[in-house]
């Protein structure tokens, strides 16, 4: 189950951080000695035991499906990177 | 006017009511403490025209007869908090400048409330630290130094600057979140009280996220009772949040004072770890004995899966950060490096705008959700979790709270533990169970090590049982008669 500089790499493309190359060896290392101690949970027996999904013992609230915000392009955008007239402006998507 | 600083919130608000002085002399005198505090880091932003047009407006309101529960009380709001119009960053460089055109809920409720902003608070970069050395802006220092020492000493993490803005009197309370302990560790490393409620009591909308199973906002001040009335303000239901409790907020500070007799208070023995300096094992023991002379019977319980609370934290909290930090792409708000094409462009941009600790939990959520892994971590660590409550259930069929030390040592030395990632992680040992089980918690400070720094007692309770919480850390801070404060170096 070890971290090498493989699945670093990977595990960096996945999250879309470019990583250094000088930084994927010290990484690998770091990313061991948390996951060497994480797996002390092995030690749990968790047979039977249903993963925890929510601490609050209350139903996800339902409402009507009807607009309650909206309408402000301007609000919208006011801390876009680059935008122009209503729209945000990004690198092309589709050659 | 540097006398109106020493004040608590609650004698701030008395002076106010009876016209002693005004919102503006309050507020002006804590805008020059910050002035002259810049060398503690603990503000990121300060906004003293903001904050003296809203303390005006309080001295306008009380004339008028409607003043609210904390009209033209200065606060500080962590920066982790959305606050319209005023830069908010999470103190990462991802969010650049960002300015919010929207208010979060917590501060939206002090505002109404009447409370004047005096600016934003350091902290952990995305509230990923223990330390606050992950911010940045850099660290905050510590108001406190040890007896004879001048070595800077961190405020704990990650609501660092909350804390030490509150112990150095430039705010009367400050606003904060509690992800793994982020509120109780760093009060206790600078003797302020913090308390994370029940997940749930305050609404996320417009908090950061950080890990949102797990993230909850409470309040860091210099009493049992400033606290009391900050989280009574703070929290509330909100629509926007759907894990928002719809459920009426008690009159906290009601609380403070109640006898506490006949309350059973457990004692967790697995909360006795080894390495423990022998003074946080005699404050605990000092506690105890204070809480039975105040008439609890004490008992003690075990909550058998204690150890492996960090460990599965650090597969949920992780894992839900990588998701909840996806959104940080360069489209749309925060910095943007340009690429040579799209995924270059977000690469670049997360590459140059996360800081190390953030990129490593992103990283290590990215792999323990990846295909192949997800059931031997993620759905392992939810089923810890679940013994983990369970633990806590069955306490409380005998117990009313809990008692424990708050963090395993005092304030630390800046840069100790930097290049070792677990053994900062160590620091929430005693505080990350209640998040992950969802309970209320709160540190309380009872007393000081031999170098004169502070140390918290950290109570546990019953989910919504925060009033609890607040009678028997009523008696230990007057039991413990906590009025040390630090020596004004800065």
């Amino acid at each position: 189950m070890a971290i090498d500089a493989a699945t670093v790499r990977k595990v960096a493309k996945l999250a879309r951080i470019a990583e250094p190359e000088e930084r994927i060896e010290p990484l690998a290392r770091e990313l061991n000695g948390i996951l060497t101690w994480i797996e002390m949970l092995n030690e749990v027996d968790t047979d039977g035991i249903e993963p925890m999904t929510s601490v609050v013992h209350q139903g996800l609230p339902m409402r009507e499906d009807v607009v309650t915000e909206g309408g402000d392009p301007a609000k919208v955008l006011a801390n876009a990177p680059k935008s122009a007239k209503d729209f945000f402006v990004v690198p092309k998507v589709v050659e | 006017m540097s006398d109106l600083t020493r004040l608590t919130l609650k004698s701030a608000l008395e002076g106010l009511e009876s016209k002693a002085f005004s919102s503006v002399e309050l507020t002006r005198a804590h805008i020059e403490a910050v002035e002259q505090a810049r060398a503690l880091n603990a503000y990121v932003l300060e906004t003293p025209d903001k904050a003296l047009a809203m303390a005006q407006a309080s001295d306008a309101r009380r004339a008028q007869g409607e003043a609210g529960a904390l009209d033209g009380a200065p606060l500080g709001i962590k920066d982790l908090f959305c606050t319209e119009g005023v830069r908010s960053t999470a103190c990462s460089k991802i969010l650049g400048e960002f300015r919010p055109t929207y208010e979060s809920n917590v501060t939206a409720n002090l505002w109404r409330d009447g409370a004047v902003m005096l600016g934003k608070l350091n902290m952990d970069e995305f509230a990923m630290g223990s330390s606050n050395e992950t911010s940045a802006f850099g660290p905050v220092i510590n108001p406190w130094r040890g007896a004879g020492e001048t070595t800077p000493l961190t405020p704990g993490g990650s609501s660092g600057g909350s804390a030490a803005a509150v112990a150095a009197q430039l705010c009367l309370g400050a606003t904060a979140t509690d992800t793994g302990g982020s509120i109780r560790q760093p009060a206790a490393l600078t003797g302020t009280v913090g308390i994370k409620p029940t997940y749930g009591r305050c609404s996320r909308w417009g908090v950061v996220a950080f890990a949102s199973s797990l993230d909850q906002a409470g309040p860091i001040a210099r009493t049992v009772e400033d606290a009391a009335l900050l989280l009574t303000s703070m929290a509330g239901h909100d629509a926007r949040d759907s894990t928002s409790l719809d459920i009426a907020v008690p009159d906290f500070a009601s609380f403070v004072g109640k006898s506490v007799k006949g309350m059973r208070v457990g004692i967790p023995k697995e909360y006795r770890v080894e390495g423990m300096p022998a003074e946080i094992e005699q404050l605990w023991e000092q506690g105890i004995a204070w809480l039975k002379e105040a008439g609890c019977e004490i008992v003690e319980v075990s909550l058998p899966h204690t150890k492996y609370a960090l460990p599965a934290y650090y597969i949920v909290a992780p894992a839900e950060a990588s998701s909840n930090l996806a959104r940080y792409d360069g489209m749309r708000y925060g910095l943007r490096v340009d690429g040579a094409n799209l995924t270059e462009t977000y690469e670049q941009t997360r590459a140059a705008g996360f800081g190390e600790e953030v990129k490593r939990r992103i990283l290590i959520g990215t792999y323990v959700l990846s295909a192949g892994y997800y059931d031997a971590y993620y759905l392992k660590a939810q089923k810890v979790r679940q013994r983990i409550a369970d633990d806590f259930d069955q306490a409380f069929e005998k117990v009313d709270a809990l008692l424990t030390p708050t963090a395993p040592s005092a304030a630390f030395p800046l840069g100790e533990n930097a290049d070792d990632p677990v053994a900062m992680y160590l620091n929430d040992i005693f505080t990350v169970t209640v998040n992950l089980a969802g309970l209320p918690g709160m540190s309380v400070p009872a007393g000081v090590d031999a170098k004169g720094l502070p140390l918290g007692l950290q109570l546990i309770g019953r989910a919504l049982d925060e009033g609890s919480l607040f009678s028997l850390g009523g008696v230990i801070e007057q039991a413990a008669g906590f009025t040390a404060r630090p020596d004004r170096w800065w």
